[in-house]
């Protein structure tokens, strides 16, 4: 196959940066989109040229690390995937593919295609856990848990905080990544004992960092690699409105 | 010269760990505050180890290569995390899960330290369910369990195919709640360059800030380093493509003796290979053995026809079909360990009955698993692993056999360690897959989780804390120090060496090459030429790489290019090592096989006598040969016998 690649190109956060156009040719329709873009970099690095900086690490899908928007979508043309699962068939010989970093204010951009998500991290460390040390907990088995239960946990926990919900949100809103992590929580058990606590917590953080409101368009739904349901939304804004209503304030 | 000293406490074996706890120096509350700790590394051995520090009320700095901890390479494990808890009923013990251990390992690893493993194993469970860990469960509310390969008993615990994305989440939401907290600092995009000692003792470690660029200095009372295997010496490999060597290589450079550098464990069921535009393998759950059947075509012509693309694996009849796992291990079938199911892949492709267009691939078939369960539950079971695989190879699983082939893993071999996971230099630990110490020559499927967890949770913060409890007075190291200046200067001198190289070739390129080199003679089954001849084209391929790599841009900002090649650099030693090492054990073990050394049909055929150690290399300095120490292993608990796959017998 042979590509033209318009991709973004900015030297630092504060920096300007532009779409530059690169040609590519004899893409096998078998190689990864990364892999792709592994060959282009090889070819600017032999030209003496700074090869195109992107964030990626396990290309399997899920550690969350790559993070680009391709031809209008995060994580491009094809569903329930992230990036580095996407593969070279799913685009046509001869076409133009423009790549461009995810846009949203707390996701800075660091260089290039890559942005900084930290903001994640804050969030989750604002009361995305369940506070027990190490040692001194009960059996596995104690507390009997509903299948149902563990298992709409478990959906929720599969989220890889890549950061293509709010990419895809035009409010860049972090809600689903958010609701995924109280949901989680607020199903099981172990993580009841706060649900009050942390969502009130989490969703103050949330609104602290920038992130916009939802508006139930649910591009992030759809855009989600893990398929992460806006159920968890509703959720937690549920969570939410009994926190602030019931919960005796701290 | 530092001796090797095990240090393996007195007692029987399922009291050496009680008693070691139980004599063990303890540091005082107010004193923990005064005193720093080092962890380098977010993965589960990390970040459970950064966690648990910082709630005993150390100060800890962790270090992250990532953007996150959350993006640790544990978070890839997919099948399972083995733990005694004898759930099932089905005759599960401490002793059973310590003896598949030594015995998958094939006899290679220290009897103390898997009993230890084998006894804390349940703890971890407990806690990452208390975390909100959500594991698969039961309609009964109870937790379910699976099978690996070499265990007759049902262990291993799973979040579908996620389960070390949902351990290592348990962890680094731990780890969020201590950063939170302020027990734990949190550096990211931090690359660790140096080890830094001060009169003997491991004090601090240089890095990179891997966006401004920026080299740092960090002091502290102790370093604990998880920073992972070294498989991407091979370049293909199913790590993440930031996973390096590095680390351990500093340590060692320092003067951290390298265990068993040689074990590699080769994971029997990944996407076979597909061009050489490939940046990785990905690997199918070992969980996936459970229901699928692993054959090829029992006709050479047949074999033959389905390469050329002329026959397709679902028109060959059942007995025409070579289930060669179960023809030649009638009692573990499908369930035989990593290496043994590695092996048996490679004697059928090389005897010339492998698929796919390559012959470098078997088929693992769900016909039957479906056929008795019914569709929907082999995608409860696997789902995500049978999408993973659709959208690589574009072929459905549930209508074809998946191929699948070997590929590069894990690394037993790392950091040599002692009971404690102290390494030889005083201050210095090193935990998970960086450490050599529980796999022995071969890691069963679901312990390395295990392993990572035990070390981080339950065994560092008890270890660190006994070796700190003579530390109290000694003030907070500043940075300024002269070991601190001679540390940062040479890793300067390192990067601006690769940098002003201004050579014709790319990292990637001798990266490559490196890696098919190391797959020809230092993979899946090795001889005495092969290693000479990959020892000196490694050295040929180190001078080239210094004297014509191209590393372009700076020192300043993002420079990937420049991280790339001071990794290759360290793999283009490491490799060399690893050669040595196998040229060394003249016996086939576990993941080490030498041809010289199997039995007619094939098998494994170890050497007791002369080579029943641990190989610890010393290094004495650059293109000096390295001293190799013995530490030599002895079961007490356990009689050493030839592995026997084949009958049901322990």
């Amino acid at each position: 196959m042979n590509l033209t690649l318009k991709i973004w190109r900015q030297p630092g956060p504060d920096e300007k940066g532009q779409f530059v156009n690169y040609p590519v040719s004899d893409v096998s329709p078998d190689s990864s989109f990364l892999e792709m873009m592994d060959v282009l970099n090889e070819q600017l690095v032999e030209k003496g040229d700074e090869p195109v900086a992107f964030d990626h690490d396990c290309r399997e899908g899920i550690c969350g690390m790559c993070s680009m928007y391709i031809n209008g979508r995060p994580h491009g043309p094809d569903d329930a995937i992230t990036t580095c699962q996407l593969h070279m068939r799913k685009f046509k010989d001869g076409e133009t593919i423009t790549i461009e970093p995810w846009r949203a204010k707390p996701f800075p951009v660091i260089k290039d295609l890559i942005v900084d998500r930290s903001s994640f991290d804050e969030i989750i460390q604002a009361g995305g856990f369940v506070s027990v040390d190490t040692g001194g907990v009960p059996d596995a088995n104690a507390i009997p848990i509903p299948k149902i239960d563990a298992d709409l946990a478990m959906d929720a926990a599969a989220c890889i905080g890549c950061g293509a919900c709010v990419a895809a949100c035009k409010n860049a809103s972090a809600m689903l990544f958010v609701s995924a992590k109280v949901s989680q929580f607020a199903l099981l058990p172990q993580g009841k004992v706060e649900a009050k606590r942390r969502v009130q917590k989490m969703v103050a953080k949330m609104d602290e960092l920038g992130f916009g409101n939802c508006t139930n368009t649910y591009a992030c739904e759809a855009e989600c690699p893990k398929e992460i349901k806006v159920t968890n939304i509703a959720r937690m804004n549920r969570e939410f409105f009994a926190a602030k209503v019931c919960a005796p304030s701290e | 010269m530092a001796t090797l000293d095990s240090k393996i406490p007195d007692g029987t074996l399922a009291e050496k760990w009680s008693n070691y706890k139980a004599h063990q120096n303890l540091v005082n509350p107010a004193n923990k505050r005064k005193l720093e700790i080092i962890v380098v590394g977010t993965g589960l051995a990390g970040a459970a180890a950064a966690a648990s520090l910082g709630e005993l009320g150390f100060k800890v700095k962790n270090f992250c290569i990532q953007d996150s901890p959350r993006r640790a390479h544990s978070i890839a494990a997919q099948g399972g995390i083995n733990a005694a808890k004898n759930y099932p009923n089905d005759g599960d013990s401490i002793y059973r899960l310590f003896y598949d251990t030594i015995k998958g390992g094939d006899y290679r690893a220290r009897e103390a330290n898997v009993y230890r493993l084998a006894e804390v194993s349940n703890n971890i469970i407990d806690q990452c369910v208390a975390q909100g860990v959500p594991f698969a469960r039961e309609y009964g509310g109870l937790l379910d369990n699976r099978s690996f390969g070499g265990a007759l008993v049902s262990r291993t615990f799973y979040a579908r195919g996620q389960t070390g994305q949902q351990l290592l989440l348990g962890a680094y939401s731990a780890l969020s709640k201590e950063v939170a907290k302020g027990s734990v600092e949190m550096y990211v995009r931090r690359e660790m360059l140096d080890l830094v000692i001060i009169d003997g003792r491991a004090r601090g470690i240089i890095t990179r800030n891997t966006v401004t660029g920026e080299i740092e200095r960090f002091a502290a009372h102790a370093v604990v380093v998880a920073t992972g295997g070294y498989g991407n010496v091979f370049f293909l490999s199913t790590n993440a493509m930031n996973s390096n060597g590095s680390v351990a290589w500093q340590c060692y450079k320092k003067g951290a003796y390298f265990g068993n550098p040689c074990m590699v464990q080769i994971h029997p069921t990944c996407i076979p290979v597909h061009g050489d535009y490939q940046s990785k393998l990905t690997l199918m759950s070992e969980s996936l053995r459970n229901d699928g059947r692993i054959w090829v075509p029992k006709k050479k012509e047949d074999a033959e026809k389905i390469q050329k693309g002329q026959l397709k694996p679902t028109e060959i009849k059942e007995e025409d079909r070579d289930y060669y796992l179960e023809r030649r291990y009638p009692a573990f079938g499908n369930l035989v360990p990593r290496d043994v199911a590695s092996r048996a892949a490679k004697e059928r492709c090389d005897a010339g009955y492998g698929v796919g267009n390559t012959g470098l691939a078997v088929y693992l078939d769900f016909k039957h698993a479906i056929e008795r369960l019914g569709r929907h539950v082999i995608e409860a079971r696997y789902g995500n692993l049978f999408q993973m695989y659709e959208k690589i190879v574009d072929e459905n699983p549930y209508e074809t056999p998946m191929m699948i082939y070997p590929a590069i893993h894990y690394t037993m071999g790392g950091i040599w360690v002692d009971y404690e996971l102290q390494t030889t230099i005083p201050g210095l630990f090193a935990a998970g897959e960086a450490n050599f110490s529980d796999h022995g020559a071969n890691r069963l499927g679901a312990s390395a989780l295990m392993q990572g967890l035990a070390d981080g949770y339950f065994v560092i913060p008890y270890t660190v804390q006994n070796y700190l409890a003579d530390q109290i007075n000694v003030p907070f190291f500043k940075t300024d120090l002269p070991e601190f200046e001679a540390a940062e200067k040479d890793v300067r001198e390192k990067l601006e060496k690769l940098l002003n190289n201004k050579g014709s070739k790319t990292v990637d390129s001798f990266h490559k090459k490196l890696g098919l080199l190391m797959w020809d003679h230092v993979g899946m089954a090795r001889n005495k030429a092969g290693l000479e001849e990959a020892i000196n084209e490694i050295k040929a391929l180190r001078e080239e790489f210094w004297k014509d790599v191209k590393v372009p841009g700076t020192m300043h900002g993002v420079n990937v290019e420049l991280e790339k090649a001071t990794r290759v650099a360290d793999f283009l030693e490491l490799g060399e090592l690893m050669a040595k090492d196998a040229l060394d054990r003249e016996e086939s073990c576990g993941g080490h096989f030498r041809e010289e050394y199997q039995t007619e049909e094939g098998e494994a055929v170890r050497n007791d006598k002369e080579f029943m150690y641990v190989s610890a290399w010393e290094y004495k300095g650059d293109n000096v040969t390295p001293t190799l120490h013995k530490e030599s292993l002895n079961y007490e608990y356990i009689e050493v016998k030839t592995r026997n796959y084949k009958e049901a017998k322990s």
